[in-house]
């Protein structure tokens, strides 16, 4: 599993604060983040691969700064956003699978054949050819996955996945990600889905107020919604 | 389009103006209540493409739609398309003023901002949206159909009152649009030194009026 | 991405997409300087039969050479009481078999071979312009063609269910200000898989 240190970061959009002095360890294969809208969670995952730069603090991902090596960050970090039709970024279905494996180096063959692989993986074969945005919802967030998977990550970061989907498709999600080899990392209200995983971490007003077993760190998000 | 000078950010909103473009195609061509004139919202598009993002990436967002057009995409109004549009048809010269247009209400808007007010910014938008296109737009007609220029004009006029009230909504647009999600369009050099702040890396991040859960 | 192509495997749709352009651009040069009717009729005629030749249906030829006849329905009479009926004529069918090569081009050329070929014309210039980004920006736009237009679409449908229809104020700045949110997402998304060059 990969390290993921937060060292006092904090962050700011204008004048209004999102995360203060906030020091982190992740190092287990499945971390739940919950807390709530406003809490500064997105803010926080959006800091692991670069998207966001703190203002103060650093965040390393096996050592590496991100904010000096946002490339090879981005190369072990993939990220999933809540609304999959913002992620995908092609026309068709097998192209943007293959935009995830561009300037790796890799053969056209190679390429192809991976992109292959992944669809099957996610059921998606048959619309390879299909403009993205003809798919359903839920299985733009399974196209979403698969481009992500493709590249071989070695952290799947995920911000409230589930979201936009219906019980049948979330439920979905959550068992690919459960079933999943990498270290991920999830951001969801969706709070069964974190029943079983190794560590869920509480955040409230950019800090962090509940971190430990699942049971734990979800009755004390519950006590503060009460 | 150079590599080094545009953002990733600015090729998405390269993009999705362009795709913005096409949106506005859809419709076809529609009838505004009193106004029994045939109007299309395209040119609306071009308008808020160089009131919105500025000269540059304006251009460029114009550009691209012509481009697609060009090669076969059915995305001018009612579903037209193709090479014939560019080069053979006598309102050809019309999709040449859009690029000459977005430029000119581009770079007037960005001596306008962060002020933006009403009546120059109408101005600078009748002179790049409707002076400038039509500038390119009847000769090319006139030079097609072998018709004096006047011809031409009169042809053309029909197209006024349309493009009058888009001239108007797009400077009403761009006032809001520019209060709501500021930085749009790069300040002249005279004031990069308050530019320089942001961090380089911003590329993508979220501005602070993004309505997500930050 | 199929647009205007219109399917085929005739000589002219295998044939390599800038010989074609280049070959259009020949044949409206050669049109734009005949000068006598009949020249005119014979190079019409030669336009005309290619046209079975692709194998094009008649309806997809209409919809591209349709739309200029209606000019031609106005333009023709002005010119011929300005100029004469032959001049008229001439002009006519000049215009006319132009805008017929050109169709041909477009229709039997598909959209990713005709961005190909844009591309490789733009190579000689790549100290001052990136094919390779330029293609990926195309590609991006046809993907948010659809997601605009699904914008446009919604916000139409929120105006309507409130009953304020006839504002165009009312579309067009929520069209522009979600269609911006939309591209800082899209940019987000770009950079988290990979576009940070």
């Amino acid at each position: 599993m990969s390290t993921i240190v937060f060292d006092g970061v904090s962050h700011s959009f204008g004048d209004r604060s999102v995360l203060r002095d906030l020091s982190l360890t992740l190092t287990e294969r499945r971390i739940g983040i919950v807390g709530a809208n406003g809490s500064g969670k997105s803010t926080l995952v959006r800091l692991i691969n670069g998207l966001i730069t703190p203002d103060a603090g650093t965040v390393t991902v096996d050592g590496l700064l991100v904010a000096k090596n946002a490339r090879e960050v981005r190369h072990r970090v993939g990220f999933i956003f809540t609304n999959p039709d913002n992620q995908i970024v092609m026309p068709t279905v097998e192209e943007d699978v293959a935009f995830s494996l561009r300037k790796r180096g890799l053969g056209a063959a190679e390429i192809a054949g991976r992109t292959q692989a992944a669809l099957d993986r996610f059921g998606l074969s048959a619309h390879a050819a299909h403009p993205a945005h003809r798919l359903s919802g839920g299985q733009k967030q399974l196209l979403a996955l698969a481009a992500v998977l493709v590249g071989e990550p070695q952290v799947v970061v995920a911000d409230e996945p589930t979201t936009l989907l219906d019980a049948r498709n979330s439920r979905r999600i959550a068992d690919l990600f459960r079933a999943m080899t990498q270290q991920v990392i999830v951001v969801t209200h969706q709070l069964d889905l974190l029943e079983d995983f190794d560590r869920v971490i509480c955040i409230e007003d950019g800090t962090v107020v509940a971190d430990g077993a699942p049971a734990v760190a979800i009755d004390a998000y519950r006590a503060l919604l009460a | 389009m150079t590599a080094r000078t545009l953002t990733v950010r600015d090729l998405a909103q390269i993009a999705i103006f362009a795709a913005l473009i096409a949106a506005l195609g859809v419709p076809g061509p529609l009838s505004l209540g009193v106004i029994a004139v045939p109007i299309t919202l395209q040119t609306l598009g071009v308008m808020l493409a160089g009131a919105v993002l500025g000269a540059r990436k304006g251009f460029f967002a114009v550009l691209l739609f012509l481009a697609l057009t060009a090669a076969g995409l059915p995305l001018l109004a009612g579903g037209r398309g193709g090479l014939a549009w560019f080069t053979t048809s006598p309102s050809a010269g019309y999709l040449y003023g859009w690029l000459l247009g977005v430029l000119v209400i581009g770079y007037l808007t960005s001596r306008l901002l962060p002020k933006y007010p009403f009546w120059p910014a109408l101005g600078a938008t009748v002179l790049g949206g409707i002076v400038m296109i039509y500038a390119i737009g009847v000769p090319v007609t006139a030079f097609t159909l072998h018709l004096p220029i006047w011809g031409a004009l009169v042809d053309a006029s029909k197209f006024l009152p349309g493009d009058a009230i888009k001239a108007v909504v797009t400077v009403l647009v761009a006032r809001q649009v520019h209060r709501a999600y500021p930085g749009l369009i790069p300040r002249r050099r005279a004031v990069t030194a308050s530019s320089a702040t942001s961090t380089p890396t911003s590329t993508a991040t979220p501005t602070p009026a993004r309505a997500s859960d930050e | 991405m199929i647009g205007l192509y219109s399917p085929g495997h005739s000589l002219l749709h295998r044939a390599p997409t800038l010989l074609k352009l280049a070959v259009l651009s020949a044949g409206v040069l050669w049109v734009g300087i005949l000068g006598e009717p009949w020249q005119l009729l014979v190079a019409l005629g030669i336009i005309a039969g290619l046209y079975p030749v692709a194998g094009v249906p008649p309806r997809a030829a209409w919809q591209q050479i349709g739309p200029i006849l209606w000019i031609l329905l106005i333009a023709v009479p002005i010119q011929a009481l300005l100029s004469g009926w032959v001049p008229a004529a001439l002009m006519a069918g000049r215009l006319l078999a132009a805008v017929a090569l050109a169709a041909l081009f477009t229709l039997t050329t598909t959209v990713t071979a005709v961005l190909e070929g844009f591309q490789r014309l733009l190579r000689p210039f790549d100290r001052w312009v990136d094919a390779d980004r330029v293609g990926l920006l195309v590609a991006i736009t046809l993907r948010c063609i659809p997601l605009v237009a699904e914008i446009v679409t919604e916000v139409l449908e929120a105006r309507r269910a409130r009953g304020t229809q006839g504002s165009l104020l009312a579309l067009a700045v929520p069209v522009v200000v979600r269609s911006l949110y939309a591209a800082d997402a899209i940019g987000e998304a770009l950079v988290a898989r990979g576009l940070d060059d």
